[in-house]
């Protein structure tokens, strides 16, 4: 759809009840162009490949270097046929769940007391800044150096990087609650616990699940990181690893397993906000 | 004066505040005496700026008050109460909440009524207040009208000794708010439960009231006062009448004299002379 287009869709007037209130549109709906994303964003995937496949086929670099999608099919079915992949799988997965459990249960506690006491929010915020304008992952060798090469530093980086983002998320969701509505309910003679109940925390959750969506990607890298400084098994490690064997099809296959990962969880965090905060998509 | 049988009674009420950045003392009201009568519907209008909704906030308890005296059936005000309820400019609707969730959001924070007692009481409120049908919507499937019935309901619900209206239709187009203006009327005809009704609409103020008191500009005091002897029930077309025309114009007028004084006057927290 052009722009030009798009300027023919006719704005709504206000005051509408709801069952009118749908996009419109002067030129006839047709029912293509309804499944026009879908269909334009498989295409230029399978192209993609295609123009991969090509360019491997080809063999201007040899194999080591770049394999064609083909190849990385291949290598990821043959390395799922071994116990090794679920392994690592289990291992990274384990990390993540405890590191990033970690902090949505510490992140939350703190976000909505930074939020609704001003004074723990001034006590906090030089730690808050500290942490969250450095990136985390450069405390991997202290904390390899403290607790070895097993799953306790990958944990607290996870934890590290996932933590900030969800404080910071929940913070605001309470900091921004509508004054309108909290004075409502000062009007009504509301208790403070009555108020953050009912009104402040069911208006954080899209903040929060805002959070919760920033702090996987902060999270996933956490664990692939500290994987390739040092660990015996886990996703990072199979990078790591197939990268030292010029083994190019596993590597990829090892990138894809984490990609699918983040992908998933993030749709499961869209999911979950559209089910919990309907009222937001309007 | 009626101060045996008044309902609110104000007695040189004056309200200041803090401005936070420029750290000056702000008189938003000097020495309001007003009272308003049981089962009587009092209009404040003024000048925008003039005071009449901060004076609203005191009466609600939301602000405490500088100096003077406040009392609803002679006890002092000085928190919000079960006593009074507001109907807001803002609809301020829980998004995430129905409109039955919303209307008894009211009940439910004062802590006075059972929530199954508050269900069925909220359904026969959302009936008269003409929503039967929506009670499972949500605000933001309402239009403006429509959520400010809410708002009324939710005040209704709590069966307020006083209900105060801080410009509730203020923010509805022309058509819309008549119409608001004629289903208030119906629904306080059936209870007359005293109410103070504050706009900046002289129209409304007279069409809606039994007695209309005009504010100086800032800080606030009554200026005027008019009483409003306009049979009941009145349909809109009063607001045809020679007798409203001649009403209006002498609130008008009462309003036009503020908004021409001497610019000395406009300079915050100076008190009027």
């Amino acid at each position: 759809m052009s722009i030009k287009e798009a300027d023919r869709v006719l704005p709504v007037t206000a005051g509408e009840s709801n069952a009118t209130r749908e996009k419109r549109s002067v030129v006839q709906p047709s029912r293509i162009k309804q499944y026009e994303p879908l269909v334009l964003g498989t295409v230029s995937v399978v192209l993609a490949l295609t123009a991969w496949q090509l360019v491997a086929n080809a063999r201007i670099y040899s194999i080591l270097f770049l394999p064609g999608p083909w190849d990385v099919a291949q290598a990821f079915v043959k390395l799922f046929q071994t116990d090794d992949i679920w392994l690592d799988i289990g291992t990274s997965g384990m990390e993540m769940g405890i590191g990033y459990g970690m902090a949505i249960g510490v992140g939350l506690v703190l976000g909505m007391l930074m939020g609704w006491y001003t004074r723990f929010q001034y006590a906090l915020d030089p730690f808050v800044n500290f942490f969250y304008s450095t990136p985390r992952i450069v405390l991997i060798p202290l904390f390899i150096l403290w607790w070895g090469i097993e799953m306790p530093p990958k944990i607290a980086v996870i934890f590290l990087g996932a933590l900030f983002p969800i404080i910071i998320n929940t913070m605001a969701g309470v900091r921004n609650t509508e004054a309108a509505l909290l004075r409502v309910a000062r009007s009504f003679g509301a208790s403070d616990a009555l108020i953050f109940r009912r009104v402040v925390l069911p208006g954080s959750v899209p903040f929060i699940l805002t959070g919760f969506r920033l702090g996987i990607g902060h999270a996933l890298t956490g664990v692939v990181v500290a994987e390739l400084f040092g660990s015996r098994a886990g996703l990072g490690r199979l990078i790591a690893q197939s990268a030292d064997a010029f083994n190019m099809p596993d590597l990829f296959a090892g990138v894809i397993v984490l990609a699918a990962a983040g992908i998933t969880l993030t749709a499961g965090f869209g999911w979950l906000e559209n089910r919990l905060v309907p009222w937001t998509k309007d | 004066m009626y101060d045996r049988s008044a309902k609110l009674s104000a007695k040189g009420v004056v309200i200041e505040y803090w401005l936070q950045r420029s750290r000056t003392l702000f008189t938003a009201v000097q020495g309001v005496d007003l009272t308003v009568r049981p089962g009587e519907l009092l209009a404040i209008v003024g000048p925008s700026g003039c005071g009449k909704t901060t004076f609203l906030n005191a009466v609600d308890g939301l602000i405490p008050i500088a100096g003077g005296n406040l009392t609803l059936d002679g006890r002092e005000i000085t928190r919000p109460g079960p006593d009074r309820a507001m109907v807001f400019q803002q609809p301020g609707l829980l998004p995430w909440r129905t409109v039955l969730g919303n209307v008894i959001f009211g009940v439910e924070a004062q802590g006075t009524m059972s929530k199954k007692e508050s269900i069925a009481r909220a359904k026969h409120q959302i009936e008269l207040v003409g929503l039967a049908g929506f009670e499972d919507a949500y605000p933001l499937e309402l239009s403006g009208g429509m959520q400010q019935r809410v708002n009324l309901a939710r005040a209704l619900l709590t069966d307020p000794e006083m209900l105060l209206l801080d410009e509730p239709f203020a923010a509805l187009d022309a058509q819309t708010r008549e119409m608001m203006q004629l289903e208030l009327l119906k629904i306080w005809s059936q209870t007359r439960k005293t109410a103070l009704f504050i706009t900046h609409d002289i129209k409304e103020a007279i069409y809606l009231s039994d007695r209309v008191i005009v504010f100086t500009r800032r800080p606030g005091r009554v200026k005027d006062e008019v009483e409003i002897k306009l049979s009941r029930p009145r349909d809109l077309r009063v607001k045809r009448d020679p007798q409203f025309l001649t009403y209006e114009d002498r609130i008008w007028e009462s309003i036009q004299e503020e908004l021409a004084v001497p610019a000395e006057r406009l300079i915050a927290g100076v008190p009027a002379a």
